[in-house]
């Protein structure tokens, strides 16, 4: 038997590993372009190994876009967003899950549908509010605002918070504490990763959005850093090497981040498909 | 315990909900029924819906969208199903090197991997041609032909969204009971049986939820072909998304791109609900 186990894992790892290189090597292609000079792209056979021009590269990106100032807006723009949807979700999530109160079932009922509700249909309406109504084009706010409602964030918070023992929250009744400050002082901390969780994914949303910013941001100086790229990919006279390093840029933190910390990443992903 | 503080919780949600997602829910189907190319907006119940049963770019749009629907979704589940029965396995070793490897592409923004795979599939110097060229194969004209265009399309969906549905499936199968398994075992059942009877049982929720999460989002497909194949060659690869995005962000034709996003809609919700019916335990 034990030979029969030996034989059938190393078949599975013979299949699987070729698969997993495939898998890679768009990253990793990316990250050797980002690092050759610009005519070694255009080279057969393709470079495999990494080079030293990924300083000449950035000054190439940065010349066609300004991608620093991207980048920027990109932090903001995600870091804002993150911040308020996550409050906003988990505050929600609180109130689903510690109260019982009239009108529950349908505001539950209501965040479920919502999590059905393809985005195509929502999309036009809320640019018409962001940029017509409240004149947001081409602020941070007209990016942020249609972000900061998020039903699978309050779906994901309520679970967490169902899992919270009331006699914690009851205690802190006892004592005479605040509904609002048993929130924060003693159910939000108590939830930390989860909460950490939910925040890298919905960063990670934002960060990597195209379509909204596309549409609310037309002046460089706001572009985030997938429009910045965006906008270059179809021009003729463009550094790819520079396109290379925006992506690569744009890519590392996440796949470090991912590295280190791949359960949080897993317990937001799965938020919602597997029932706790 | 009475309190109004539930509503003071859910209000800066609920608003932001009512704004944002409630309200344009019905504005959009109210202005699938307006004619925007006239101003002021009128009211026209035909003008939009009548023109979209007769604009062949719509039925090419619908059509390669649910070419790639059909073809890449079940590819693509299929994979990510043997992925995560692989990673499940105690057969398997390095499971740390597997799981980073097919697990990362869900941080890489779809701009950064659309780029780099234009590059990857250029006809002269792609590294995919470079390799069929020294296998001996001619390679393909991949961006400017239309069957290898989609093809493209295809693989870059597969590679950034199998790891995701794998993730989710494996969530799935690690919440099956050891027990059944083993009580399997016990009765004799072999690999095959064991998998039948036991694994696709009690993953067919999720799956269910990985199929349907995948019928929503590729029905929405853009960003893809919009950066990586512009819809073409001609317009093999236009989908449904980019279409609207043309007909409302280009031609700033709200009211069709409406329609067009309440097709999607509509369809989202037939295929989906089909899918409940047909995989309904029974």
């Amino acid at each position: 038997m034990r030979g029969r186990r030996f034989w059938l894992s190393l078949g599975l790892q013979a299949l699987l590993m070729p698969l997993a290189l495939l898998w890679l090597a768009p990253l990793w292609l990316m990250f050797v372009f980002a690092t050759r000079p610009e005519y070694d792209i255009f080279r057969v056979p393709t470079p495999l190994l990494p080079g030293t021009a990924f300083c000449d590269n950035l000054n190439n990106l940065q010349e066609d876009t300004d991608f620093f100032r991207a980048l920027w807006n990109s932090i903001v723009v995600s870091g804002l967003s993150t911040l308020g949807a996550v409050l906003l979700s988990s505050l929600s999530g609180f109130a689903l899950a510690v109260y019982r109160f009239r009108g529950q079932a349908f505001v539950f009922s209501l965040v479920v549908l919502t999590l059905t509700i393809p985005y195509f249909t929502v999309v036009i309406p809320q640019y018409i509010l962001v940029a017509r109504e409240f004149q947001l084009t081409n602020t941070y706010w007209g990016v942020i605002l249609p972000f900061l409602a998020n039903a699978l964030g309050v779906f994901y918070m309520r679970q967490v918070f169902l899992s919270l023992p009331s006699s914690l929250l009851d205690a802190a009744r006892v004592d005479g504490a605040s509904e609002l400050r048993i929130f924060f002082q003693i159910a939000l901390p108590l939830v930390t990763p989860s909460l950490a969780a939910l925040a890298l994914i919905f960063f990670l949303n934002v960060w990597n959005d195209y379509l909204w910013p596309l549409l609310v941001l037309s002046e460089k100086e706001m572009y985030t850093a997938p429009v910045a790229l965006g906008t270059l990919i179809g021009l003729t006279r463009v550094s790819w090497a520079g396109i290379m390093v925006g992506s690569f840029l744009m890519t590392l933190p996440f796949a470090v981040l991912f590295f280190f910390l791949q359960r949080y990443f897993v317990a937001g992903i799965t938020a919602g498909a597997i029932k706790e | 315990m009475r309190t109004r503080a539930p509503y003071f919780f859910l209000a800066p949600y609920l608003a932001f909900f009512a704004l944002f997602w409630a309200w344009p829910v019905v504005y959009s189907l109210y202005l699938s029924f307006l004619n925007t190319r006239v101003y002021p907006w009128r009211l026209e119940f035909g003008t939009n819906w009548s023109r979209l049963l007769q604009d062949p770019f719509f039925f090419v749009a619908l059509k390669n969208t649910l070419l790639i629907l059909v073809v890449q979704v079940p590819l693509m589940l299929v994979l990510a199903l043997i992925l995560a029965l692989a990673l499940n396995s105690t057969l398997l070793r390095m499971k740390g090197f597997y799981r980073f490897a097919f697990f990362v592409p869900v941080v890489v923004g779809s701009v950064a991997y659309s780029a780099t795979f234009r590059l990857l599939f250029n006809t002269e110097f792609g590294a995919v041609n470079a390799l069929l060229r020294s296998l001996g194969h001619p390679g393909y004209d991949w961006l400017y032909t239309p069957g290898p265009a989609m093809a493209v399309i295809i693989f870059a969906l597969t590679w950034r969204w199998t790891g995701y549905n794998a993730i989710i499936l494996l969530a799935g199968l690690q919440r099956i009971p050891r027990e059944l398994y083993e009580a399997a075992a016990i009765d004799g059942a072999n690999f095959w049986q064991q998998f039948r009877y036991v694994t696709l049982p009690g993953i067919r929720p999720v799956l269910l939820f990985c199929l349907v999460l995948s019928i929503i989002g590729t029905l929405q497909l853009f960003t893809e072909p919009f950066l990586i194949t512009a819809g073409g060659p001609g317009n093999a690869t236009m989908t449904l998304g980019l279409y609207l995005y043309q007909q409302g962000f280009r031609s700033f034709n709200f009211g069709y791109a409406s329609a067009i996003a309440y097709t999607v809609a509509l369809l989202a919700a037939t295929l989906s609900f089909l899918q409940l019916r047909l995989w309904r335990e029974r």
